[in-house]
């Protein structure tokens, strides 16, 4: 029974709420773009109530993040991350894996990673491409081992997949920070010494000699990796049988389970693809950004995954528009007082696209009663 | 490490959780499930802070704290009680949401230097009580207190009471709870203001009695999760909510005090000559919350006990449940 509300006053008019019975095409994207327009525009009122101004800012950030090409390079840097991360969100959330342990699955990718490097294990003598290749299944075995421990919990014991990845960043991040602090510390810093070339990816600027546009690009290898990344989750999502198992299942898991497939490996395994991807988004971080282990690695990147996943409505190739958007928003932000806007401003656009759902599932419609 | 100095001070932290936890667990058995404690938390611990700097009244602070908070739990209930969105999605947002507000609207707060805090004192008599008096009620912050009264009104007022067997109602099975004439949307957004408010408390009591001050996002630390982590613990239960977050309370103390000594137990303090050990201490608690969850998992399917039985489903009339 889905009857339509009516909320009627004196006016000649009453307004009704009725459910919608097919969404058009357009609505979507439409809806979705509108809660982000909103959401600015409540930035602007509370960037005003704080005192600042809210049109030098938001100018700000959009000249300091898309203004010319090289910030614009650097808003690719920001992206970068944010794209393997989203990846691997959107994919737990298809499954309806609240996995938001994706910071710290990106951190022991990071610490992992660079235990290749600082361990000795590769020199500087590795080929490169040897070298490189070692460090992106360090960081994605890392990541994904750090995403089975809750895989495993919630498939075995049903616990709270949630309560457990947030739990586990916090362990992340102590672990990342022993090592900074208590192994590769140099000089007491709080970081460890700066990788040797063959364990740098390479950046655009590199091969200026070749191309010359690339001049003073800092974008580095990291964007074309979850480029390709996002090909192959498009590819595994949307084409294969792995990736029907995985949307059956967090549209009706009832459904899935009558259908024979094997749900408690499926999660176990999206969790671990899931954390293999924000491990990447690690390694491609310390390799393509830092070149070198750190403690301040991630400005909350994990966290920004989320929503860049509700964004983009699980859709990979979205997810890439999400991410420069929102890589745009950390670069300009870090110039941003006070500081939390850009904390702020996430907060709210995830909070719209939430809210505005309702639009899609219901029609608003002004009637006239007399 | 006097025990005694850290079980008394394990108590106050531990308080911070109490409300916290029992705002999650009312909350919760309404139906309604809202991930943001943390945020709601640092919305209160700022907004009380920021309060009592300002006009020099921690009380003004504390119910401020408590409106705020509640205030930001009620965008939560719009959102998932009449849009029907995720209570997931929402809860995580309600985090960002409350982050994002604390960090700008506590911009200078930090070197916003003392100002007056709430009370402390010791109960008479009670305080005499070898072991228990000195570390329940001496020197306690008022909040110590007012917590202890809340665990027997809150275990009272969900069992014994008709509202609260409303609030078990709506939780368990709403069409139900409808049918006999209990208001279920009008009273979960009751429970969950009262959710946030208690978010909101728990805030205030960081900032103004535990460890006073406001230090951005460490003001909480992860706290909020935590609870919410206690919540799945206790069962949804108040009682075994105190104990945990009593327990969980001591250990924070304890990975701060443990510190400190140069001799433990005679010995020569690893913690204090290598403060590295200290990042496997910081983990601690994040791994005694995954660990208590495993071995509730146990005793939960055991005991067949679970979630309310419509936590996390919007309710709509007429339309029938999952």
């Amino acid at each position: 029974m889905n009857d339509a509300i009516v909320y009627r006053s004196r006016m000649p008019f009453a307004i009704k709420i009725e459910p919608r019975m097919s969404v058009p095409r357009w609505l979507g994207p439409v809806v979705n773009i509108a809660a982000v327009v909103v959401a600015l525009l409540l930035g602007m009122v509370i960037l005003a109530v704080v005192g600042g101004d809210p049109f030098a800012t938001y100018a700000h950030i959009a000249q300091s993040a898309f203004g010319d090409r090289y910030v614009f390079s650097d808003t690719l840097v920001k992206a970068t991350p944010l794209i393997l991360v989203g990846l691997g969100c959107s994919l737990a959330f298809r499954m309806k894996l609240w996995n938001i342990g994706a910071e710290g699955q990106l951190y022991i990718g990071a610490l992992c990673a660079s235990a290749c490097v600082l361990t000795g294990f590769i020199t500087p003598a590795t080929p490169q491409v040897l070298a490189l290749a070692l460090m992106m299944a360090a960081g994605m075995l890392g990541g994904a081992l750090w995403g089975l421990v809750p895989g495993f919990l919630k498939a075995r014991l049903g616990l709270n997949e949630i309560i457990i990845t947030l739990m586990m960043n916090y362990i992340a991040l102590a672990l990342v920070n022993f090592f900074v602090f208590a192994v590769w510390s140099e000089g007491g810093f709080a970081q460890s010494k700066t990788f040797p070339r063959n364990a740098w990816l390479p950046r655009a600027s590199e091969y200026a000699a070749t191309f010359d546009f690339l001049s003073g690009l800092t974008t580095h290898w990291g964007i074309v990796i979850a480029l390709v990344a996002v090909v192959i989750m498009w590819y595994v999502i949307s084409r294969s049988r792995w990736g029907y198992e995985i949307r059956l299942t967090g549209d009706n898991p009832r459904a899935a389970n009558y259908a024979g497939m094997p749900i408690v490996r499926n999660t176990i395994l999206v969790m671990m693809v899931s954390g293999a991807l924000a491990g990447l988004a690690g390694m491609s971080e310390i390799s393509g950004v830092v070149h070198r282990l750190q403690g301040t690695i991630s400005p909350g990147y994990g966290f920004t995954g989320i929503i860049i996943a509700w964004l983009s409505k699980l859709n990979p190739f979205a997810v890439v528009l999400s991410s420069i958007l929102f890589g745009g928003l950390i670069l300009a932000g870090r110039e941003i007082q006070p500081s939390g806007i850009p904390r702020l401003i996430q907060g709210m656009i995830l909070f719209m696209l939430i809210a505005s759902d309702v639009l899609l599932r219901y029609r608003v419609r002004i009637v006239r009663t007399r | 490490m006097d025990p005694i100095i850290f079980l008394n001070a394990g108590i106050a932290t531990g308080t911070i959780l109490l409300f916290a936890t029992l705002g999650a667990v009312l909350s919760e058995r309404a139906g309604v499930l809202n991930l943001g404690v943390e945020g709601m938390m640092l919305l209160g611990a700022m907004t009380a802070y920021s309060t009592a700097v300002s006009t020099g009244s921690p009380w003004l602070g504390v119910v401020l704290a408590m409106l705020v908070a509640g205030a930001l739990a009620l965008l939560h209930g719009l959102v998932t009680i009449s849009f029907q969105a995720d209570q997931v999605v929402s809860g995580l947002a309600l985090t960002f949401l409350g982050t994002g507000l604390s960090l700008v609207f506590g911009e200078g707060l930090t070197k916003a230097g003392i100002t007056t805090l709430l009370p402390k004192f010791s109960i008479p008599g009670f305080s005499l009580i070898p072991a228990v008096g000195p570390i329940f009620f001496q020197n306690q912050s008022i909040m110590v207190y007012f917590g202890y009264a809340l665990i027997p009104l809150v275990w009272f007022y969900i069992y014994h009471t008709r509202p609260g067997l409303h609030l078990r109602a709506i939780g368990e099975n709403p069409g139900a709870a409808d049918a006999m004439g209990v208001h279920v949307l009008r009273l979960r957004y009751v429970y969950v203001f009262v959710g946030g408010a208690l978010a909101g408390l728990a805030g205030a009591t960081i900032s103004l009695a535990v460890s006073p001050g406001w230090f951005s996002e460490g003001t909480t630390g992860g706290l909020g999760w935590i609870a919410v982590g206690l919540v799945i613990f206790a069962q949804w239960d108040p009682l075994r909510a105190a104990f945990g977050s009593y327990a969980f309370g001591a250990l924070r103390r304890f990975i701060l005090d443990v510190q400190g000594p140069k001799e433990l137990f005679g010995l020569a303090n690893p913690f204090f000559y290598n403060p590295n050990f200290g990042y496997f201490l910081q983990m601690l608690p994040y791994a005694f919350t995954i660990i208590v969850l495993i071995l509730g998992a146990r005793s939960a399917t055991r005991r067949r006990i679970g979630a309310p039985a419509a936590l996390g489903l919007p309710y709509v009339r007429g339309q029938r449940g999952k």
